[in-house]
């Protein structure tokens, strides 16, 4: 068990969601996507040119930038 | 009974891609309206559906996940819950993917409004192996929830016999408690008595939530509550400060966060214990992933894309060609009708050139426009467009762009030979504002269907045998301009942080033909009535820039002493058939030789009067005042007409240059194509083709662009700003490259 960035995690991780740390309309916009701390997450790939990340989370598949994933902290279950 | 009076007001809200339009279609049919919120460009629409001697307003909310402040689309919605107050909203949810649908439930009983929840796709989710006990779920919310398909129809009628009965039964809003926490609890009840004993606000907007607005910190709320009443509303504030300072040095959080935990945490709560069962694994891949580990590969993604891109531009405009070309005959067949049965004179021509000429020039992109929609909601239905944002967002987003941004510039033009207008139309799929407008402003910059024959004239007169390798590389430059300018846009005029990407790729999905008509109509008509009444008062201004004034008396005499003067050499015989356009079959020989000499003659005098005409009209004096500049980029005063009248439309500009280039010419000499009387005119080169092709590539934008950019930004200033900025840029590029061409020698 060890906190990772999202960033950070290769394709087909998983884990669970730990700490959000953006605020204001970033921050907003990951809650109402439903990425609260607990939430259990996988990813799923990266767009062709290594960003976005589409994310697998709550049954169904979110994508997101890097820059925006440095703001989310994953608990991760394995080493990869 | 008068129906009037039992007319119910029933809202639809939910999350984009839970079926929510597929729903609002397969209740109102044929039976809908579409307008925009007055004052925005976010779509509204409206039906009506009669049931129990009853009639339902139906109004489809913009799709949204929640009801915060973050987009237009939120805002459009929670003001309409807000101050129109609907009798029932009906709160369709995607029974797959139930936790996150819920978010925006439990905000809807957050404000109280009597809702109606549609388990939407249940037939979906069941082949997912996700059971709802939906009689339990009802139980616990405390709501109606109706299981329902969308696209079959399934549970349709039984949605709406709810929707009435709850409709029937008119009571208070009532909004639910939920806890969201120690540290919050307290405070909002302290928050909420404060709001009730001073009535702040109260008339529209429910004590407890104004509370839980204040803590959230909503600028729109917060606003509000400063017009109303400062003081307390000041006090609120402090109040919801020293919660975020506390939980600052406590939790690292904020309210909001906090806030939101706890309505995810109800959720959990909520559907836990018999109302979601798991009938297989929750990670098991579905076709729908499968299907995205090809099309968005790292290799073949972009592939594939690019494929799909061009089926879709080769689609619009293959087979619009014949409905177009059907179109444009028709209204030449009507313009020539007119022209027979009306006396030559200014009204002939204000009907022929500025009513008939100019309205067909919009109808007839109709077809194209058509098909175009057809092809954009197909892939936005299908859930392509989605991965087509995410595979480009990297590359747009460099420029200050985003993913979604690409379909607008290659609808423009960016394979060479698209539209603007049904470009900029395209920019709706991006939600941001800032990457929305610069994008709406670049996408001009394209080659257009109708830039494409000028261009080819031109490069036909000055570049023989290069016409591929030109093409191509006008191609490059408009797409490396386009970008540049737009890196340039959002670093000054609209400077920002690119706003949030977090985009969902929604499962593919087959999209219902109905849906498809629907939605293809719906715009098509919006552009029809718009884009038609507008381009109407302009052409008929460009008409008139081009008529008048008229020559002066004793020029046309001039004129008309010239035909005279050839209509006295012939013999008698003769006058008559020159009248006529094609020869008499029963002319002999030698006469036929004279009428063939006697027709040239004519029509130089013709021509010489048309261009003297232009040069004396509005829009050749402003030509000739523009001369003086525009020979920096090596421009004469004929051509600036021609650019002129390419503002109306750029199809204009070859049949303007050939008025203008057909003056004192001998007649074998205008029989020649254009390219070929430019290719020989002293006053052009190469390099001045050039910069003439690079100037009309970026200069200013159509009128009927122009009329788009104005409505989908919602200010004229928009619409100004890219003729005066297009404009300037074009000039600047223009000098540079006829200045620098010059510099160095070549073809000046």
């Amino acid at each position: 068990m060890r906190t990772v960035l999202l960033r950070h995690m290769v394709a087909g991780q998983k884990g669970t969601i730990a700490r959000v740390g953006a605020t204001g309309e970033l921050g907003r916009r990951i809650r109402d996507m439903g990425l609260v701390p607990g939430t259990p997450i996988q990813i799923q790939g990266r767009a062709p040119l290594k960003d976005p990340v589409a994310i697998r989370t709550r049954n169904f598949t979110l994508t997101l930038r890097n820059n925006e994933a440095d703001f989310i902290e994953v608990t991760v279950e394995e080493e990869p | 009974m008068n129906p009037k009076s039992a007319e119910e007001l029933v809202a639809l809200a939910g999350n984009p891609n839970c079926g929510k339009t597929t729903l609002f279609n397969a209740i109102t049919g044929a039976h809908q309206h579409v307008g925009n919120y007055p004052g925005i460009t976010v779509e509204k629409k409206e039906g009506f559906y009669a049931v129990d001697g009853r009639r339902l307003r139906l109004v489809d909310l913009p799709g949204t996940y929640s009801l915060t402040a973050y987009s237009m689309e939120e805002l459009v919605a929670r003001d309409f819950l807000v101050h129109e107050r609907p009798r029932v909203v009906i709160n369709i949810v995607d029974a797959s993917n139930l936790d996150r649908n819920l978010y925006l439930t439990i905000q809807l009983m957050e404000l109280g409004i009597p809702i109606v929840l549609a388990l939407n796709m249940i037939d979906a989710a069941e082949s997912r192996g996700i059971e709802i006990n939906a009689e339990e779920l009802s139980r616990r919310l405390d709501r109606e929830v109706v299981p329902t398909v969308a696209r079959s129809g399934r549970g349709k009628d039984d949605l709406l016999d709810t929707v009435a009965r709850v409709a029937s039964d008119p009571r208070d809003w009532q909004p639910i408690h939920i806890s969201y926490g120690p540290d919050i609890d307290p405070v909002l009840d302290r928050m909420e008595a404060e709001i009730h004993a001073a009535d702040f606000m109260t008339d529209t907007l429910p004590a407890r939530w104004t509370a839980l607005k204040f803590l959230e910190e909503d600028e729109q709320v917060l606003a509000r509550g400063d017009e109303t009443d400062s003081a307390l509303s000041e006090r609120l504030k402090a109040e919801a400060r020293q919660v975020t300072e506390h939980l600052q040095k406590t939790l690292a959080s904020y309210p909001e966060a906090i806030i939101a935990d706890h309505r995810y945490g109800f959720i959990a709560a909520l559907l836990k214990d018999g109302v979601v069962r798991r009938t297989q694994k929750a990670d098991r891949l579905y076709l729908s992933d499968q299907v995205d580990r090809v099309l968005t590969n790292r290799f073949f993604g972009p592939l594939i894309m690019m494929s799909i891109l061009y089926a879709v531009y080769h689609f619009t405009f293959d087979y619009s060609e014949i409905p177009v070309q059907w179109l444009e005959s028709g209204f030449s067949v009507l313009g020539q009708w007119v022209e027979s049965v009306l006396e030559p004179g200014p009204l002939r021509s204000l009907l022929v050139s500025g009513v008939i000429d100019g309205v067909g020039g919009v109808m007839g992109f109709v077809p194209l426009i058509m098909l175009m929609f057809l092809a954009i909601a197909f892939l936005e239905d299908t859930g392509y467009l989605a991965r087509v944002a995410y595979m480009l967002d990297r590359v747009f987003r460099t420029f200050g762009l985003h993913g979604s941004s690409v379909m607008a510039f290659i609808i423009s033009g960016g394979i060479a030979g698209g539209c603007a207008v049904p470009g900029v139309m395209a920019t709706r799929t991006l939600r941001s504002s800032k990457e929305r407008l610069a994008t709406m402003l670049t996408a001009p910059f394209m080659n257009c269907g109708a830039k494409l024959p000028v261009f080819a004239m031109l490069i036909a007169a000055f570049f023989p045998g290069n016409r591929p390798r030109i093409m191509f590389l006008l191609t490059l430059v408009s797409w490396i301009m386009a970008l540049l300018i737009a890196k340039l846009i959002r670093l000054t005029i609209l400077r920002g942080p690119s706003t949030p990407f977090l985009l969902e790729l929604p499962p593919y999905r087959l999209p219902t033909f109905k849906g498809l008509l629907i939605h293809t109509w719906e715009r098509t008509w919006q552009y029809i009535q718009k884009a038609g009444t507008i381009i109407l008062a302009i052409s008929i201004l460009f008409w008139a820039l081009m008529a008048f004034p008229g020559l002066p008396e004793s020029r046309k005499a001039a004129f008309e002493a010239d035909r005279n003067a050839v209509l006295q050499s012939l013999p008698v015989a003769l006058k008559q058939a020159v009248a006529q356009q094609e020869a008499p079959d029963d002319l002999p020989a030698d006469a036929r030789e004279q009428w063939a000499n006697a027709r040239k003659a004519l029509d130089a005098v013709d021509q010489s009067e048309a261009l003297a005409g232009l040069q004396n009209s509005f829009a050749g004096r402003i030509g000739m005042a523009f001369e003086g500049l525009s020979r920096w980029c090596g421009l004469d005063w004929r051509t600036n007409v021609a650019l002129l009248s390419g503002f109306a439309a750029k199809e204009l500009i070859i049949s303007t240059l050939g008025t203008a280039y057909s003056m004192g010419k001998p007649a074998e000499d205008r029989d020649r194509p254009l390219s070929q009387r430019l290719a020989s005119d002293p006053d052009w080169s190469p390099l001045k083709a050039m910069a003439v092709i690079i100037f009309i590539m970026l200069y200013a934008p159509c009128f009927a662009t122009v009329t788009c950019i104005v409505r989908e930004s919602g200010a004229w200033k928009w619409g100004l700003f890219s003729m005066a900025f297009n404009t300037v840029v074009a000039f600047l590029m223009a000098v540079v490259v006829y200045q620098g061409g010059r510099w160095l020698g070549i073809g000046g």
